[in-house]
């Protein structure tokens, strides 16, 4: 009980915050009508116009709340107009893009701590690959792709995997290497071979810096896969209703899409959390 | 009084450690640091030999380099008559770190399994061998338990468990007990001495407590620093069986007293 109000109180002020700023940006249309008929309004008139507006600046709480309840809640999951519809597209290659992401990071890591010559040639080019603005890469990736036959999820999910790629290099490369120098003369003292202390120490080391990455990977796989629907002109997907809600001026559409994206991340990062918390726990290194 | 007679004449029983000449210079920013300069030493088997010095005397490093975990410059190391990496593949030695060092995902037993699985032992063997070992250091209560779930003394205990479940007849310890309190301490010297007579194993222990070392050995090293080297190795004339309140006795203050006047003498040629 002691968490829950605390919890209440920020989204309340969150809520209103809102609806403050939505008043305020939705009144100008109201005001610029009331220019043209030529007619004066109190500043209830005012304030009530910035409600239900059907293509508010900044729409109400409660119109994207409703939009939302509309189009995952009212609608079948197979109609285009479904949100659970273009999540399920978008989560689909988040997956995918974060599974390939996660397993080159996770292979690139341990080539990374196994040799010098990794070390030295691929660290510096993992690094600048994250310099480049992925709104910059990501039609690139599917032009190319799409000039060699390869459609459809794959494009999308290399361009989750580029994002998601990163954070699991960085924190593998951290995890493999966190045993102490103790921790590998013991295993010298038994001449153990290096596959074995990476299944042995290293990699079981390193596990909670790979959860640690995952949180992060899981999250920029999201962000991949919804920018790599916005230039692609996709039909289908998060990217694609927000893509489409703004050629239309749709700022519900959009605000709802936005939402839901969100809630597609936090539910990935706290499904990362619970596999953390499982295994972690499973290896008796509860946190 | 049979090891005591066999000490007194080192040719019946083999030596299993023979360091001829061994120097190890290590190379550092700050110029060369002579770790170990011109050591001889022979271990016989079943002795049990403290190395005693001030820090940076170097007699982890010699207990390193029997291991086969640092590289002499110059001289000869042997260990049941191969050089330190042979011996260490045939794994003659287990080791024991200042830190227990058990792995925090493993229960105590799949800690002392560990060097059973990279050695290649059957699952069977494993599983006999952890028992065994387990029931030695007194542990066998705790083998499902979490390193973490144990204290300070008994994570030490289940390190020399893992360092006693493969078959080698030397154990190197390097200062184990060091970060341990006093009364836990005696009871792992007790413990440890108890092993040792039980299992006839040849033990090389690293210590700074002048009573630690003088109520395990039979075979005091008493090592300078600056150069690393030995200043005077001291058979003891105490029995094999050795009560705590053996410290109180003469014999057992005598020693004492002399490991003392030579760790003085190491330290007032350096400073002469």
């Amino acid at each position: 009980m002691r968490h829950i109000l605390p919890i209440i109180a920020v989204i309340a002020a969150i809520v209103a915050l809102w609806y403050g700023a939505a008043i305020w940006m939705n009144a100008q249309w109201t005001l610029q009508q009331a220019e043209r008929s030529e007619t004066s309004l109190t500043l209830a008139q005012v304030v009530a116009g910035s409600f239900g507006q059907e293509r508010p600046r900044l729409p109400m709480p409660d119109q994207v709340v409703a939009e939302l309840w509309e189009t995952t809640i009212e609608k079948k999951v197979t109609s285009k107009r479904s949100l659970v519809f273009h999540a399920g597209i978008t989560l689909g290659s988040t997956l995918s893009g974060f599974l390939l992401g996660a397993v080159a990071g996770t292979l690139l890591a341990v080539g990374i701590v196994h040799s010098e010559v990794m070390d030295k040639s691929v660290m510096p080019w993992a690094v600048a690959s994250q310099m480049i603005p992925i709104l910059a890469i990501a039609p690139m990736i599917i032009v190319v792709l799409n000039s060699v036959g390869v459609q459809g999820v794959l494009p999308k999910a290399v361009i989750s995997a580029y994002l998601s790629f990163f954070p699991v290099v960085v924190g593998m490369v951290k995890g493999l290497r966190s045993p102490d120098l103790m921790q590998l003369d013991l295993l010298k003292t038994y001449s153990a071979s290096n596959a074995q202390s990476l299944w042995k120490l290293r990699f079981p080391a390193s596990l909670p810096y790979l959860f640690a990455s995952l949180k992060i990977a899981i999250a920029a796989s999201l962000v991949g896969a919804i920018v790599a629907e916005l230039p692609t002109g996709a039909v289908r997907g998060l990217g694609a209703r927000m893509l489409t809600g703004s050629y239309y001026g749709q700022t519900i559409q959009i605000w709802s899409a936005l939402l839901m994206a969100a809630m597609v991340a936090a539910l990935l990062v706290g499904l990362v959390g619970v596999l953390q918390r499982i295994s972690l726990a499973r290896m008796g290194m509860a946190q | 009084m049979e090891a005591h007679q066999a000490l007194d004449t080192p040719s019946i029983v083999p030596s299993v450690i023979h360091v001829t000449d061994v120097s190890l210079t290590f190379q550092t920013n700050d110029g060369p640091v002579h770790a170990l300069k011109d050591i001889n030493l022979t271990v016989a088997k079943g002795d049990f030999v403290s190395f005693i010095g001030p820090s940076g005397c170097g007699k982890t490093t010699l207990l390193r380099a029997i291991a086969g975990l640092e590289q002499p410059t110059a001289g000869k190391l042997s260990v049941n008559g191969m050089d330190p990496d042979a011996a260490r593949k045939a794994r003659a030695y287990g080791y024991v770190f200042q830190a227990a060092g058990l792995y925090p995902w493993r229960t105590i037993a799949g800690n002392v399994k560990l060097p059973l699985e990279i050695m290649g032992y059957s699952r069977e063997d494993q599983r006999d061998r952890v028992r065994d070992v387990l029931q030695l250091v007194d542990l066998q209560d705790f083998s499902e338990k979490f390193p973490w779930q144990l204290s300070g003394g008994m994570q030490q205990r289940a390190s020399i468990a893992r360092a006693l479940a493969f078959d080698a007849d030397i154990l190197l310890m390097d200062e184990p007990f060091g970060a341990l309190d006093e009364i836990v301490r005696d009871h792992l010297n007790e413990q440890l001495l108890n092993l040792w007579d039980r299992t006839g194993k040849t033990v090389g222990f690293v210590t700074h407590s002048i009573p630690e070392a003088v109520f395990l050995s039979t075979k005091i090293v008493v090592m300078s620093p600056r150069p690393g080297r030995i200043s005077d190795v001291i058979d003891s004339p105490l029995p094999r069986e050795r009560p705590l309140d053996i410290r109180d006795t003469p014999e057992f203050i005598d020693v004492a007293r002399r490991v003392r006047d030579g760790l003085r003498a190491g330290s007032a040629s350096v400073e002469g």
